[in-house]
């Protein structure tokens, strides 16, 4: 085994570990691991993607910052990228929960999207 | 002369219990019913919980806060929910007597049919736990934190030390750190950390972020701003280990200590409380000892998950029902529900065994390969047991009838 690395499946509250590495173009993995937990460690091995939350600025409501995610989850290693790409976005009222509000972020293929309806 | 006007039910709190205590009420056909608020817009604490997470159970996808309250919100607004937003509750009466106040009503009273409470709760303050050292700037709870970046936008410092890893201070240590500020460390006074699993994973491990399990705030630096924190190892009594003390330069502090039920008014009324969920005492229909007064949500013990808050808001809700019609269970026919040591929290606290009953039960550490026994005819297996999840079981009524003292709860395990 080369190069195990030792993850936590989160797919339910029991948080069970498993040592994940990759053999000939193929992801194995030792632990007591459920189905579902192992399609989960073997992307999160592969390519660890979240979902990301956050809030752009708003100057149309007595709320400074407006609320949105992205429609899908985004590889982990953009998240600071798309950060500092939401920094200058600002929302004018009005918007509707779930209205696009940037849509390719970063060529990702994911769109952000309003997690509320900001009216006038 | 205050004016003074008559409503069949009250919701105190349009958070996510109350949003679904008011729909569900209007879908059993209460009619005349109001959701008081104080805050300017409905939600309660998920518009600023801006994560993923809520809605797994009620909604059958994955949601943010501000997500999970639009859809409430919506389905409140579908039933023709009214609400007095911008309203304070000052008192509350043991005749359900309600002395509200707002700014563009003046003072009024309603005299209420049934209450429901669900205020929530708040977070333990600093003073509460007693740390050492000097009163400077930048010591926040991290929910205050979380308002004030998520709602007000403002960051409340650069480098930061999180005391307590509740599910609160891990979102927190992400959410600072995608905002760009550096989060130096964790510190949790227990051996295991508060907070669900999936927190420490995605919060912590994502960012390389230390947790110190076993640590504690020995001391703040600073006079007029926070320049740093001295942890300190405990031992299994909490008690310091001298020559394990580390200074850690910071500006912000913040702190993830706990959260309490807001009960000012219900005590102010004389509802019975629980010692150790700190919320009232009720039924399983969630009946305080005051009739016609139901507590729901995170007021009457604080939950992990904000569906199971809406799913009791339902309880309460199917409860003031009952009681408006006459139909609710005399009390001197319940069956208390006792518990042993091993568990840390018990809800409701009595039962009227018409219904199987579902018990909302906290363990007080953490166990593997549980059984948990109710009275002598129920036991139930579970993998494991940890004080960070609650655990709901419901129990058929069988097990209540025919007894003529408490119901004994405990939990057996590793």
């Amino acid at each position: 085994m080369k190069e195990a690395k030792k993850l936590i499946c989160i797919t339910c509250p029991k948080g069970c570990e498993a040592a994940v590495w990759a053999e000939e173009g193929e992801v194995k993995l030792k632990g007591k691991i459920c189905k579902k937990g192992k399609s989960y460690l073997e992307q999160e091995f592969r390519e660890p993607k979240r979902t990301l939350t956050t809030t752009v600025l708003t100057r149309d409501s007595r709320l400074k910052r407006f609320p949105v995610r992205t429609s899908g989850s985004i590889p982990k290693k953009d998240l600071f990228r798309a950060m500092e790409f939401l920094a200058s976005v600002e929302v004018s009222p009005p918007v509707k929960a779930s209205d696009v509000i940037i849509r390719d972020l970063l060529h990702t293929g994911i769109d952000v999207i309003a997690c509320d309806d900001l009216l006038e | 002369m205050v004016q003074k006007t008559h409503i069949d039910l009250a919701i105190i709190g349009a958070g996510p219990a109350g949003l679904a205590a008011a729909v569900e009420a209007k879908r059993l056909g209460l009619r005349d019913l109001m959701v008081l608020d104080r805050d300017e817009k409905p939600g309660g604490i998920l518009r600023q919980c801006i994560h993923a997470g809520f809605g797994l159970e009620k909604f059958q996808e994955e949601l943010t806060g501000p997500e999970y309250a639009h859809r409430y919100l919506k389905l409140a607004q579908a039933e023709g929910v009214d609400f007095a937003l911008d309203t304070t509750v000052l008192e509350m009466d043991k005749d359900r007597v309600l002395t509200v106040v707002s700014a563009h009503g003046g003072l009024r009273q309603y005299e209420c049919g049934s209450i429901i409470l669900a205020m929530g709760c708040r977070e333990r303050p600093r003073g509460a736990i007693g740390i050492p050292g000097t009163r400077p700037a930048g010591i926040f709870t991290a929910g205050h934190a979380q308002r004030l970046i998520n709602i007000e936008g403002y960051m409340p410092g650069r480098t930061v030390v999180v005391l307590g890893s509740g599910d609160i201070g891990l979102i927190m240590a992400r959410r600072l750190t995608l905002e760009g500020a550096e989060v130096k460390a964790v510190a949790e006074i227990l051996p295991y950390p508060s907070g669900l699993v999936r927190n420490v994973v995605q919060c912590l491990h994502d960012f390389h972020i230390p947790l110190l399990l076993g640590h504690t705030v020995a001391e703040v630096h600073g006079d007029k701003r926070v320049e740093g924190v001295t942890l300190v190892r405990v031992d299994d009594r909490w008690n310091p280990v001298p020559g394990t003390e580390q200074r850690i330069e910071c500006d912000t502090l913040l702190l993830s200590v706990g959260l309490i039920p807001e009960n000012e008014l219900s005590k102010s009324a004389g509802v019975a409380m629980d010692e150790r969920t700190g919320g009232a005492r009720v039924n399983d229909f969630f009946e305080t000892t005051l009739p016609g007064v139901f507590s729901c949500g995170n007021v009457l013990h604080v939950n992990d998950v904000v569906d199971n808050v809406s799913s009791e808001g339902e309880t309460a809700a199917h409860g003031a029902y009952l009681r408006l019609k006459g139909r609710m269970p005399d009390g001197t026919s319940m069956v208390p529900i006792q518990a042993d040591e091993t568990i840390g929290q018990i809800v409701p606290h009595c039962v009227s065994a018409q219904n199987d009953a579902t018990l909302h039960i906290r363990v007080k550490r953490p166990l593997k390969k549980v059984t948990l026994r109710v009275g002598e005819g129920f036991e139930k297996k579970l993998p494991f047991a940890r004080p960070s999840e609650m655990i709901w079981v419901t129990v058929p009524r069988e097990v209540f009838r025919g007894t003529s003292g408490p119901v004994m709860v405990r939990c057996e395990g590793k």
